[in-house]
């Protein structure tokens, strides 16, 4: 589904995140209206909106059995308790309990995802709003998410799902043949899981990849990238690109402000590497709490190290929300100095995000410095790069640019 | 005054109806919250018990709860008829809530015998019968702990938070940042909270204190760290705070093993009920029978196995004061 937020909006919320609930509904209701044959929900086959429930008499209850699965990546335990072996958490979890993602749920000893198919959020946006800046640039991809989160970052934009159980927000039953026929229909070249955490949803994320693959449709993640080595290798391993969301470069933020923890992070971004995955990094930047020179510099020397120069890195202007609405906007200078600070440690693609018309949001060629990827917004107006090259100097310039 | 549909046998006998409506709204009445009484007197907390109450079979005599109910609250507030003590709660006009725990299924659910005894008092106390919401989290575990749905009308109302939904605004506290349900929030005067006494596998137990999990959207949010500081600070949330008037904990059956489901082969018929104003207090008598019961059965201490409830202490300290842990500041009266 694409709903079209008024232009005010569209500048006022330049930031990845889905409707909220009761917009969510709104545009469910008008997207027949707005969007004409062919384009609506209902005649690509999906199930009525939930606004035909009336707002706030629930979604679907817990024993909608058509969502749940057995997961994958948990080990079994005695007294039917079980140990997730999905993210670094590794929650045990006893009987009738759920995981601290709120998505997953031990049934008589054996785990369960509640998500899968259960699509909260689904939208077409620009890819460069993920952001990816180096892949396939002025495409569209169809983004959905589920519920859940195996974080709880107090500045989270969409916690209003990815803090939710499943059962607290409408959704729409999405299976995976769905979501790539919904992408061909749309005419996107890619699936995104994105907005709340596809850790959580890593069943339905593996299977919906498979159905775009058999369909010539690609897949990338918007992704915290806390998850174990073995689930990311199976999940992420299925992905065409991934953007990876690194909170900071201390254990304490993590720890106080994220609920989780760097090291794994960190990892994972190391096999993603390994693996060979096209790979970006975003830092978000909230002033005060993780934004001095030494852990930017920190962070610009660990991904030079040990990922290379090659990978963008987006430091990304933060907007107050959830539980830190007492912090200010983070201010233009800070980024420009981050860049700064990344662009003298060596790294070739240093973006400046959410900041819009900003010229760091445009790609130069590290050699010649000359500018290779206009954007305007989200929208690359314009991309000079051929054969992965700079036309100017030849210089390689890293990426996916090409379908 | 009773009506025929209103007293404790209609309150069972509505249940049974069910229903398909939500509730409207109510207002939020000013009262004196639960919590520590004042400097130098003691939090009271009366373990009452009947050791009959199951009679000779498996489940429990109602009149015998009835009485036993009774008998907890005329000693918790110094009455001498029941009716008298609940005035001391309650007054008409007041929307009560009670929320029970229902979550580890039938067996180690609040009673609905227990909820039956407080909803019969309670109207004997000029409490409307429509103005009385038994709730959790789920109308399907209510459902399944016995409870029927009743929604709507001029009998006593059940249903879960999942019909009536949760507020859109955050409400926050410390480590705490949670959506509440509009059970609480738009149709709670007093809260009555009715949890059970069972151990937990993060927590250490389960009492009166995190029975108000039940309360929050995202109650798995805050179950790392043996849910310290999050249970404490979930308490703190005004909402709570200053509506929960009175605990009474359904320790008729309770288990020290295997929790929060209900494992029956470590369940046991302690035929008890906790009744307290303050929250730490009962918390703190809960775990200790928990204890002893486990050291009966030769089970290691909770702290052994890594799970004291320190979040007890938590409850109790400078920063939060939501009663005590304090043996020589609780009065153990056993009735």
């Amino acid at each position: 589904m694409f709903c079209r937020l008024d232009v005010e909006d569209a500048v006022n919320h330049i930031v990845e995140r889905p409707l909220d609930r009761r917009s969510f509904m709104k545009c469910a209701l008008a997207s027949g209206a707005a969007l004409g044959s062919g384009a609506a929900l209902g005649m690509a086959g999906i199930a009525e909106p939930a606004a035909a429930i009336p707002f706030g008499a629930g979604a679907e209850t817990e024993a909608d059995t058509r969502y749940v699965f057995e997961a994958k990546f948990y080990q079994k335990l005695p007294n039917h308790k079980i140990k997730c072996k999905l993210c670094p958490r590794e929650c045990t979890v006893g009987d009738k309990e759920r995981g601290y993602c709120g998505v997953r749920e031990n049934r008589g000893g054996v785990y369960y995802t509640l998500v899968h198919s259960r699509v909260c959020a689904a939208h077409v946006d620009p890819v460069e709003k993920k952001p990816l800046f180096h892949y396939l640039p002025g495409t569209t991809a169809f983004s959905i998410a589920t519920a859940g989160c195996n974080v709880n970052c107090k500045f989270c934009q969409n916690w209003d799902i990815s803090q939710s159980r499943p059962e607290e927000v409408p959704a729409h039953f999405m299976p995976p043949q769905s979501v790539a026929d919904i992408a061909r229909q749309y005419e996107c070249p890619t699936i995104a899981y994105t907005y709340s955490e596809p850790v959580v949803f890593a069943e339905y994320l593996m299977d919906a990849a498979d159905a775009g693959h058999a369909a010539g449709v690609r897949s990338i993640v918007v992704s915290n990238g806390y998850m174990q080595e073995e689930a990311l290798k199976a999940a992420y391993g299925k992905m065409d690109a991934v953007k990876i969301d690194l909170k900071s470069f201390t254990e304490s933020y993590y720890s106080k402000v994220v609920t989780g923890q760097l090291k794994p992070v960190l990892d994972s971004l190391v096999t993603l590497r390994k693996m060979n995955k096209w790979t970006e990094i975003v830092y978000l930047v909230l002033p005060t709490l993780n934004d001095s020179d030494a852990e930017f510099r920190g962070l610009a020397q660990w991904i030079k190290a040990n990922l290379g120069t090659d990978v963008p890195l987006h430091f990304t202007q933060f907007h107050p929300e959830y539980l830190l609405k007492n912090l200010p906007i983070t201010p233009v200078p800070t980024l420009e100095r981050a860049k700064a600070i990344a662009d003298a440690e060596g790294l070739h693609y240093v973006y400046i995000g959410n900041v819009p018309g900003h010229p760091s949001q445009n790609t130069y060629c590290p050699k010649c410095r000359k500018m290779l990827v206009e954007r305007v917004g989200f929208t690359a107006s314009q991309v000079l790069i051929r054969k992965n090259s700079c036309p100017f100097c030849q210089q390689p310039i890293a990426g996916i640019w090409h379908a | 005054m009773s009506t025929t549909h209103s007293n404790r046998r209609g309150f069972l006998k509505q249940s049974l109806a069910g229903a398909a409506l939500l509730c409207a709204s109510g207002g939020i009445g000013n009262s004196a919250a639960a919590g520590p009484v004042a400097a130098g007197a003691k939090s009271k907390v009366v373990v009452a018990r009947d050791e009959q109450l199951h009679g000779t079979g498996s489940s429990v005599d109602s009149q015998r709860m009835l009485a036993l109910a009774d008998r907890a609250m005329q000693t918790l507030f110094d009455r001498d008829h029941p009716v008298e003590a609940w005035r001391h709660l309650v007054q008409p006009g007041d929307k009560v809530s009670l929320k029970v725990n229902t979550l580890g299924g039938r067996g180690i659910s609040t009673n609905v015998l227990l909820v039956a005894a407080i909803c019969e008092r309670l109207q004997e106390s000029g409490v409307k019968a429509g103005d009385i919401v038994v709730w959790d989290r789920d109308s399907d575990e209510l459902e399944r702990a016995g409870f029927h749905l009743a929604v709507g009308g001029d009998r006593v109302q059940c249903y879960g938070t999942d019909r009536a939904g949760y507020e859109d605004e955050l409400a926050a506290w410390g480590s705490v940042g949670s959506r509440l349900s509009k059970i609480l929030t738009q149709r709670t005067d007093v809260l009555i909270n009715l949890p059970v006494l069972k151990d937990h596998d993060g927590a250490g137990v389960t009492i009166a204190l995190k029975n108000m999990y039940g309360a929050i959207h995202n109650p798995n949010k805050y179950h790392p760290d043996g849910c310290n500081p999050y249970v404490a600070d979930l308490n703190m949330l005004p909402e709570i705070r200053s509506k929960m008037r009175l605990v009474i904990c359904d320790a008729t059956t309770a288990m020290y093993e295997g929790g929060p489901g209900y494992k029956p082969e470590h369940s046991w018929n302690a035929n008890t009920l906790l009744v307290s104003s303050d929250p730490v207090a009962l918390d703190h008598t809960g775990w200790k029978m928990i204890e002893r019961k486990r050291a009966e059965k030769g089970w290691k201490t909770l702290a052994a196995e890594e799970r004291a409830p320190r979040y007890i202490a938590t409850a109790a300290d400078a920063e939060h004061r939501l009663g005590t842990n304090d043996p020589n500041k609780i009065s153990l009266i056993e009735v």
